[in-house]
């Protein structure tokens, strides 16, 4: 079911994959969070080398918990993509081709994704004992003083990640919420475990429901997200 | 007289180093039951809450963190007037506590210096951010919630005019889950605090992650307003991780406290579903 891609990644692939697709990433990924991504970016603006070469890498957002003794790593699960929005563009100008993390991107970002054909990557947020299992191998290549947000290099097998932004704008998030998005007007559709149909009939104050068919209506699917719950 | 009981710093560092790995290693009961809802239609989002099952086995079973975020350690302290503590003081035992159970139990370490700039590594997890209340009793309740940063920045607050009153909260509340959509790792707990001031506010919203998941507020009134805030919250679609389904949020928890006639503060402090809360009593 998922597909199975071998780093790094080439136009051939990336032209494939679309929004929503599961992957088992296998290869070698570089992992660096904020700090190393200031720091990155200060050197290429100082017209100095990054301590890789960038062009046809993938990014992963993450800083793991220490490795115990035997171990390759601790847990290592994505952190909140965004805050690595402001580096993102500059280095898929020069070749970075994938992304992985968590969390919505700016604008700006999906725009540089479409424009230098790059690809973003969810992994499971908090999942990181489940995600360290498919990390082989793991070396800090540059800037040891900052810890766990050292710049380091994973040999990663079947490393589960999912879609979010492809090349031609298609993006999961948006996509899943519109599917999914609900107007509450019967209690058939309301799902949450811990309530009585008597609450909720009796629970409803009818500028609540404006609201909530507002919301779905700016996701853009209010019609199809009802009646693909009511079947 | 009340008799006093004499508590020694040292075991209560002791106490919290073993509190933070145990939170950081075994997910709690009441969010494992949580996450094996059985109504999430969406394929996908089935087999991301399936995953964080298998995630919590592993931590459990190798001790390995949860998330690589080990968090802020937040610890609250309900210290009963009788206690005595005896060997040193209580925030440097309990800030020992904390260095010693990150360093034994290789938990990320997470905090900077001078956040506005430096932002230097201080490379033991401390300063943890401990609230105390004075209780009666002769005991010391000690409670460590590991907190994120990525479901803490979705952090909100807002003063609302009383007249916007419940209608206004949820409102609020709904957007905050919604804007932040998959930021804060959800399926979340979403803690949302009612009424006092702004700090405290914010304080209460805190605490209410602390609650078993799902337990209604014994307060009727705040029961069903938990319920409605619930089911517009997974009216949104967001789903686990953001991918879209039914659970967006696991539960939602309000606590309030009274305020001023001319206000009506309220708060949102979002768990991710790694909610790791341990608590012990000495
Ligand atoms: S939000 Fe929670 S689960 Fe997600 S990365 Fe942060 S601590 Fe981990």
């Amino acid at each position: 079911m998922a597909l199975c891609i071998r780093l790094p990644l080439h136009g051939e692939v990336i032209e494939k994959l679309r929004a929503g697709d599961q992957v088992r990433l296998n290869g070698i990924i570089y992992a660096a969070r904020d700090a190393a991504h200031k720091r990155l970016v200060e050197a290429l603006d100082r017209g100095g080398k990054p301590p890789f070469e960038i062009e046809g890498q993938t990014i992963y957002y993450m800083g793991p918990s220490p490795a115990r003794p035997g171990k390759v790593i601790g847990s290592a699960g994505p952190t909140t993509s965004g805050r690595m929005d402001a580096y993102a563009p500059r280095l898929m100008a020069i070749g970075l081709k994938g992304m992985i993390g968590k969390g919505a991107r700016s604008q700006e970002v999906k725009d540089a994704m479409r424009r230098y054909k790059a690809v973003y990557f969810a992994a499971i947020g908090g999942a990181g004992a489940l995600i360290s299992k498919s990390i082989k191998k793991a070396e800090v290549i540059a800037y040891d003083d900052l810890g766990a947000e050292a710049l380091r290099r994973l040999e990663v097998e079947d490393f589960p990640a999912t879609v979010i932004n492809d090349i031609y704008g298609g993006d999961l998030y948006e996509e899943g919420k519109a599917k999914y998005s609900i107007t509450l007007k019967s209690p058939t559709r309301v799902l949450a475990s811990r309530i009585s149909p008597e609450a909720i009939i009796s629970g409803i104050p009818a500028s609540g429901m404006r609201t909530t068919s507002m919301i779905s209506s700016a996701s853009g699917a209010s019609g199809t997200g009802s009646s693909s719950v009511a079947r | 007289m009340g008799k006093i009981k004499e508590i020694q710093a040292a075991d209560i560092a002791q106490t919290v180093a073993r509190l933070c790995q145990e939170a950081n290693f075994f997910l709690g009961e009441d969010v494992v039951a949580a996450l094996l809802r059985p109504d999430e239609e969406s394929e996908v989002a089935r087999q991301v809450l399936d995953q964080l099952l298998e995630n919590a086995r592993i931590a459990a079973a190798e001790h390995v963190p949860l998330c690589q975020d080990c968090g802020t350690a937040v610890v609250f302290l309900d210290l009963g007037q009788e206690v005595h503590i005896s060997g040193g003081d209580l925030y440097t035992a309990v800030a020992e506590g904390v260095k010693i159970g990150y360093e034994e139990g290789y938990l990320r370490k997470s905090m900077v210096e001078q956040p506005f700039s430096a932002r230097i590594n201080t490379k033991d997890n401390t300063p943890p951010v401990i609230h105390t209340r004075i209780v009666p009793g002769e005991e010391l309740k000690i409670t460590v919630a590991p907190k994120g940063g990525g479901s803490e920045n979705m952090s909100r607050f807002t003063a609302l005019k009383p007249a916007q009153g419940r209608q206004g909260i949820i409102e609020f509340v709904v957007n905050a889950v919604d804007e932040a959509g998959s930021n804060p790792c959800p399926p979340v707990i979403v803690g949302v605090g009612i009424g006092g001031t702004a700090e405290m506010t914010m304080a209460l919203a805190k605490v209410a992650l602390l609650r078993e998941v799902g337990k209604p507020s014994p307060d009727a009134e705040v029961a069903e307003l938990e319920d409605t805030i619930l089911r517009r919250v997974n009216a949104l679609g967001i789903g686990p991780q953001g991918f879209g389904g039914r659970t967006t949020a696991l539960a939602v928890h309000v606590e309030t406290f009274p305020s001023h006639i001319a206000s009506l503060p309220v708060a949102v402090n979002l768990q991710c579903h790694a909610s790791r809360h341990r608590e012990a009593v000495l």
